[in-house]
């Protein structure tokens, strides 16, 4: 158990700089999600805070201990590795116990703990065997106990999951999370799957580019994301997003040909502006013509739960999600609602969100003064 | 899918052949079989009739003291010269593999002594280990006869093997630095993670990683140590089998009977007899110790 403080860490190879500036503190024993697209240094930042990485700026202290010039060894973490860089030439057993063969741990106790470790990831039948006779899921477990084994402070997984098929990724991530229940270290867990992001953070920490756009509960990021990046980056489908002006004069929003009415203060107070608008697929609403906005179906993806239509909003592309009762094909004119409590508004110039109610959907998050800073 | 040029008549291709096959024959299978027929003939130095003798020239070599010398000098200097050699790239290519900071002159300079003839670095370190004005002259005025390669035979026989080590070494450096930048970076990363200093991840992880580069280098080099071009090459040039038949390593006394005493079929006798050395010895690396290698 251990928490990890992150404080102004930057990281540049050379003249070309990846991270700029990370701050982030995580509590003791959570399980923390850094999510980003390839390339947006999450990576480095795992590596950074194991110690496989150096750190060029800035400070990282594991349980009030700064660690920048600490060996990894010295450090308490426990790393799963996305290919799992298992030994290639040691048994299971030889792979799972090496840390304390390393640390000189008797070979009586060790064999112990092995079995024990074992028992905990369901692989005291394998011991025996090589990685190399091993499956996809069994080396993930062996890569597990590996970590398991050191009774480590801090968990790292780098993209663990992204090397198994999609039906062992959703057991895996199960297991992992049961596994942090029972052990509850503190877990850091990388991935650029949102999916496995929503389902097993209690922080989830967005990245972008070497700089973190959101931090917070995976809810409150899906349902107020912080900036266009997030809103487009969380949920599957992907948010709607397209641009918009908002006329004080009218007091309405328009866009792709049509107005949306707006009450007059919230327009006075956001004032003439291009901004951009955003609403996920599944918060589309079926409507009557008269006041849904009518679209063309390009096409139809059906999920046997119900159908993504995807259409054109002012030469943008637009999803919905409908249910399996509604039935349209290609060529068939649809109308929907957006409804307004369900509208995403950013700023077209910063990419940042603007409030457009006082009062919270989700009760906790922004506060009243961010919303007006924000505005 | 593989595209093969098809060729209509027969001519074309062989004459294509023609360049390569007509190297072979010449420089590869008429002197094997000349070897051959003069290793059961005696062969008058001077051409003409040679005499079907049958395995009467084997029974002279064998009969020989200064022959079985030859085969212990010979395996002492392919043994150590091919475990110093291996040991020094191993060392080397460990040290440029971990990247330090300037390290990658060396990736360079560590190669450069394999491109320099084995007689010319034996004439050099003729020089650089004379005991009278060499490195270890100024040992020699401390402890008299300390290294004395003229006067004794270990200490000749140390110094070819030195010459051999050091211009090989850049060989199995560049073998070994490839094996080594082929082992998965994130394997060295989760040794360190598990708690591996530098040293104790070379012997538990990165050596057994090795082990085909290693097996491949032993048969190599133990095959260059036995019949290779520089073994003869540096033995001429530094020691001339000396003093004393301590450095009478099999190819230097095969090419000193066969073309200073015109003893051609006693050559060729000890030639098939190396030949089938060398087919033992390959033989037992591949049936014992390529067992403990695991390729991956």
């Amino acid at each position: 158990m251990a928490d990890i403080a992150i404080r102004a860490v930057r990281k540049s190879y050379g003249k070309t700089p990846t991270l700029h500036g990370i701050d982030l503190a995580f509590a003791s024993g959570e399980f923390v999600v850094i999510l980003g697209p390839s390339g947006c240094g999450k990576s480095t930042l795992l590596r950074m805070i194991a110690g496989l990485e150096e750190i060029t700026a800035g400070e990282i202290a594991i349980n009030g201990r700064v660690v920048n010039r600490l060996e990894p060894r010295e450090r308490g973490c426990a790393m799963v590795f996305q290919n799992y860089a298992l030994y290639p030439h040691m048994t299971v057993a030889g792979n799972i116990g090496y840390a304390l063969k390393v640390a000189g741990v008797p070979k009586a106790e060790r064999l112990r703990r092995i079995e024990e470790t074992a028992k905990i990831v369901g692989l005291v039948d394998y011991l025996d065997r090589k990685p190399a006779a091993l499956s996809g899921g069994q080396r993930q477990r062996v890569a597990m106990a590996r970590a398991i084994i050191r009774e480590p402070n801090v968990f790292l997984f780098d993209e663990p999951l992204s090397n198994l098929d999609a039906k062992l990724r959703v057991t895996m991530r199960a297991e992992i999370r049961k596994l942090h229940q029972r052990l509850s270290a503190t877990s850091i867990f990388v991935t650029h799957d949102q999916v496995e992001a929503m389902t097993l953070a209690d922080k989830l920490v967005v990245m972008n580019k070497g700089v973190v756009e959101q931090v917070g509960q995976p809810l409150d990021i899906y349902h107020r994301p912080a900036s266009i990046f997030v809103a487009s980056f969380i949920g599957s489908p992907a948010m709607n997003l397209f641009d918009a002006h908002i006329s004080v004069h009218d007091a309405c929003l328009a866009f792709g040909g049509t107005k949306m009415p707006i009450e007059k203060a919230l327009a006075a107070r956001l004032g003439e502006r291009h901004v951009t608008v955003g609403i996920r697929p599944e918060q589309c609403v079926v409507a009557s013509e008269a006041r849904g906005i009518a679209m063309k179906v390009d096409f139809v993806e059906e999920l046997g739960s119900g159908r993504v239509i995807h259409s054109e909003l002012g030469g943008q592309p637009f999803a919905a999600c409908i249910d399996e009762e509604t039935h349209v094909r290609p060529g068939d004119r649809i109308a929907l609602e957006l409804p307004l409590a369900h509208l995403h508004v950013f700023d077209r110039e910063t990419g940042r969100r603007i409030e457009l109610e006082f009062e919270p959907r989700s009760g906790r998050g922004a506060t009243k003064r961010q919303m007006l800073e924000a505005v | 899918m593989d595209k093969r040029a098809a060729f209509r008549s027969w001519w074309l291709p062989s004459l294509f052949a023609l360049p390569q096959i007509i190297l072979i024959l010449l420089f590869f299978y008429w002197p094997a079989v000349a070897v051959l027929r003069w290793a059961f003939t005696l062969e008058p130095p001077f051409g003409g009739a040679a005499e079907f003798v049958g395995l009467a020239n084997f029974q002279e070599v064998f009969a020989d003291p200064l022959y079985w010398n030859s085969v212990g000098v010979s395996l002492a200097f392919a043994l150590c010269g091919t475990l110093a050699t291996i040991f020094i790239g191993l060392v080397l290519a460990l040290a440029v593999d971990r990247q330090l900071p300037g390290s990658a002159p060396f990736r360079f300079l560590y190669i450069l002594p394999y491109a320099i003839a084995g007689p010319a670095a034996g004439m050099a370190f003729r020089f650089i280990l004379s005991p009278e004005r060499g490195l270890m002259a100024s040992v020699n005025a401390a402890f008299p006869d300390f290294w004395n390669p003229a006067k004794y035979g270990s200490h000749a026989l140390i110094l070819v093997i030195v010459v051999f080590a050091w211009k090989w070494a850049g060989y199995t450096f560049i073998f070994l630095l490839a094996g080594l930048q082929s082992v998965p970076r994130s394997l060295i990363e989760a040794a360190a993670m598990d708690g591996c200093g530098p040293i104790r991840r070379a012997v538990d992880i990165q050596i057994p990683m090795l082990a085909p580069t290693l097996f491949f280098l032993l048969v190599i080099m133990m095959t260059e140590g036995f019949v290779g071009a520089d073994t003869y090459g540096i033995v001429a040039r530094t020691t001339d089998g000396g003093p004393n038949h301590g450095t009478d390593v099999m190819v230097y006394r095969i090419v000193e009977e066969a073309f200073r005493g015109l003893n051609y079929s006693g050559a060729s006798a000890q030639s098939l007899v190396l030949i089938g050395l060398i087919m033992v010895f390959t033989f037992i690396q591949f049936r014992f110790i390529e067992r403990q290698v695991h390729y991956k």
